[in-house]
């Protein structure tokens, strides 16, 4: 188990976002996340990443708690994440994008950058070398010297993935990565979240939208509705289950009037 | 389509082939300059040129030319807290107010060699920063310049109240230092002083900006959260801005104390921080040479138009907002990406 959620409950005032909710992830394994727009999905994702304070429960992220920390602790723990509106820094290059993942996995300081002593050197070319091999990883390392915000939407997905893979994490959430994408640049996705397991050995936590791609891609699916976890199973499991079907269709029907 | 319409699209497409080759004329510099033995020439030359300057020229122009590097630190101190990390600042007055005063009171009601106040300085600039940068850390860019000016408002009155800081006065008889047994008594002491001070502080911001900490400020001041999300401390990040912008600010302000050997309270107004901020604004935020440039500009333009009169400044208003609405950049250029 890399991540253990327990009894997680996060409110807005009177609207309850996440409701109790429970749930673990296995090392190694791809799950994915599922409910209607406003269930809480991206709320679940920010208390585990820190950057929404649930009021009840606990995280445990390989045996710690990461309920009080901020963010960028988290994140130097070992969970990266994507968002669901990209939140690249526009106005830097590819390279510089990439290179933030591994701030957190270097040190150098004021006196370090001001004087320039080898091991500064070193690390930057580490930092360097660490952000090409990632860009190569998800295919944009032609891109490397162009601004963010000139590439087309698909290669900005890559550009935060690979931004994320810098950090060098050992779970990775990503938030609805197949948003906004046609149907060959999801078919790549499938093949990049895969290979992001299989070759990299990463825990793979997805939101997703896109029922053929949650289908193709995870080994176990987690429904979430008005904040409450309605099932857990395996793709086959959760479409058969009442429920879901119950949540999706009504909510449908809701939207037909 | 009338002749007047037809006549202003030839207009037109001939502005964007101008531009297109003006912008091609720059990238070809930019290019020469990547050269590093042609790039490290121009600094030589230019350099000695500097250094020769006082000797060929009158001490007006020396004055003038210790002004501009006096501008060009504090401006570049500025760059880091705006235009590295994004942090609109309106009181950067305060910070070479603390300097001046920290180094003038020990001088003058201590006896303290000014070398000494120096280190002191900048412990008082580090107390500075962290005093405007923690209780700020929330706050995003219209409330924080508020802020930031409610402190320069602040730093300036305590001195105009305090009795250790001489009051409305100021401090009056600061005496000059000697360096290796000469008195600093002459204009070219200075220009020298400042102008190696303007070359370590271009040197220490081009070093930041290509440095870890200098990418990290690029990521705060592009969007937190992502940056926060990327593991990037932000608190630590931005406070590391107001404290190094600080620092310059002081030991510019502990130099200026010792030049003018009289401060007081109106030596730091409000309308110094707003004059520091648009020459980086106008030369460019975040761009080192543009920065220089913006300081030597606001420095230099309201001397040369005296013969204007008192309508100079009204002029340099004028220019200044048609600038910013064409090139809200600032005046530096830059290559295409
Ligand atoms: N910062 C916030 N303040 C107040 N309410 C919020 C906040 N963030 C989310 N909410 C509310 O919490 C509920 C869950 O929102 P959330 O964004 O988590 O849903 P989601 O499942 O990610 O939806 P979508 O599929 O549309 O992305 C919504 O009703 C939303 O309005
Ligand atoms: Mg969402």
């Amino acid at each position: 188990m890399i991540l253990g959620i327990k009894d997680l409950t996060l409110r807005f005032g009177g609207l309850t976002a996440v409701n109790h909710v429970s749930f673990t992830i296995e090392q190694g394994s791809i799950k994915s996340l599922i409910g209607p727009n406003g269930a809480g999905k991206t709320s679940l994702f920010n208390c585990i990443t820190g950057f929404y304070r649930a009021q009840e429960g606990e995280a445990l992220f390989r045996g710690d708690s990461v309920m009080r920390l901020k963010p960028h602790r988290i994140t130097e723990m070992g969970m990266a994440r994507t968002f669901q509106n990209l939140r690249l820094f526009k106005n830097l290059t590819v390279m510089e994008n990439v290179m933030s993942g591994m701030h957190c996995r270097t040190s150098a300081g004021l006196a370090g950058a001001v004087l320039r002593p080898p091991a500064q050197r070193a690390e930057e070319k580490r930092i360097r070398d660490v952000a090409e091999e990632c860009m190569d990883f998800v295919g944009i390392l032609d891109a490397k010297n162009r601004i963010a915000k000139n590439l087309s939407y698909g290669d900005q997905r890559r550009v935060e993935l690979a931004r994320a893979l810098a950090t060098k994490p050992q779970l990775l959430l990503l938030d609805e990565p197949g948003a906004g994408l046609n149907y060959d640049e999801k078919v790549q996705l499938i093949e990049l979240i895969r290979r992001i397991r299989d070759e990299k050995g990463i825990t793979v936590f997805l939101i997703e939208h896109d029922m053929g791609l949650v289908m193709e891609v995870s080994e176990k699916i987690f429904v979430l509705d008005y904040g409450t976890k309605i099932a857990e199973g395996t793709a086959r499991e959760v479409q058969n289950n009442p429920k879901v079907i119950e949540a999706y269709l009504g909510k449908e029907e809701e939207a037909a009037v | 389509m009338s002749d007047k319409q037809i006549n202003l699209q030839i207009a037109a497409t001939q502005v964007t082939a101008i531009q297109k080759k003006i912008q091609s004329v720059i990238d070809k510099l930019f290019d020469l300059l990547e050269n590093k033995k042609i790039r490290y020439s121009i600094y030589a030359v230019s350099m000695a040129a500097l250094f020769y300057l006082p000797q060929k020229t009158s001490m007006y122009v020396t004055e003038i030319m210790t002004n501009v590097w006096f501008h060009v630190v504090v401006c570049l101190g500025l760059n880091i807290i705006v235009g590295f990390a994004g942090l609109l600042s309106l009181g950067y007055a305060a910070f070479f107010a603390v300097g001046a005063y920290t180094s003038g009171i020990m001088i003058l009601r201590y006896g303290i060699s000014f070398w000494l106040t120096l280190p002191v300085s900048v412990l008082m600039a580090v107390i500075a920063g962290l005093a405007i940068g923690v209780p700020t850390l929330r706050l995003r860019s219209d409330y924080l310049a508020i802020v930031t000016l409610g402190f320069g408002e602040m730093v300036r009155l305590a001195a105009r109240n305090m009795a250790i800081t001489g009051r409305a006065t100021g401090l009056v008889g600061i005496d000059r230092p000697a360096f290796f047994g000469i008195t600093m008594n002459k204009i070219a002491h200075f220009y020298y002083a400042f102008l190696i001070m303007a070359v370590l502080a271009t040197i220490i911001s081009s070093r930041l900006q290509n440095s870890r900490l200098g990418r990290a400020w690029r990521y705060i001041r592009e969007d937190e959260d992502a940056a926060e999300a990327m593991g990037i401390n932000t608190v630590a990040v931005r406070l590391y801005a107001f404290i190094i912008g600080s620092v310059f600010g002081a030991i510019a302000g502990s130099f200026m104390a010792i030049k003018m050997t009289a401060i007081s309270p109106d030596s730091f107004t409000f309308t110094q921080s707003v004059m520091i901020l648009l020459a980086v604004v106008l030369g460019g935020m975040g761009k080192i040479p543009g920065v220089i440039l913006g300081a030597f500009i606001t420095v230099v333009f309201p001397e040369i138009s005296r013969g204007i009169g008192q309508y100079r400044m009204l002029i340099f208003g004028v220019v200044l907002m048609v600038l910013m609405i064409y090139r809200p950049q600032g005046l530096w250029p830059e290559r295409e990406l």
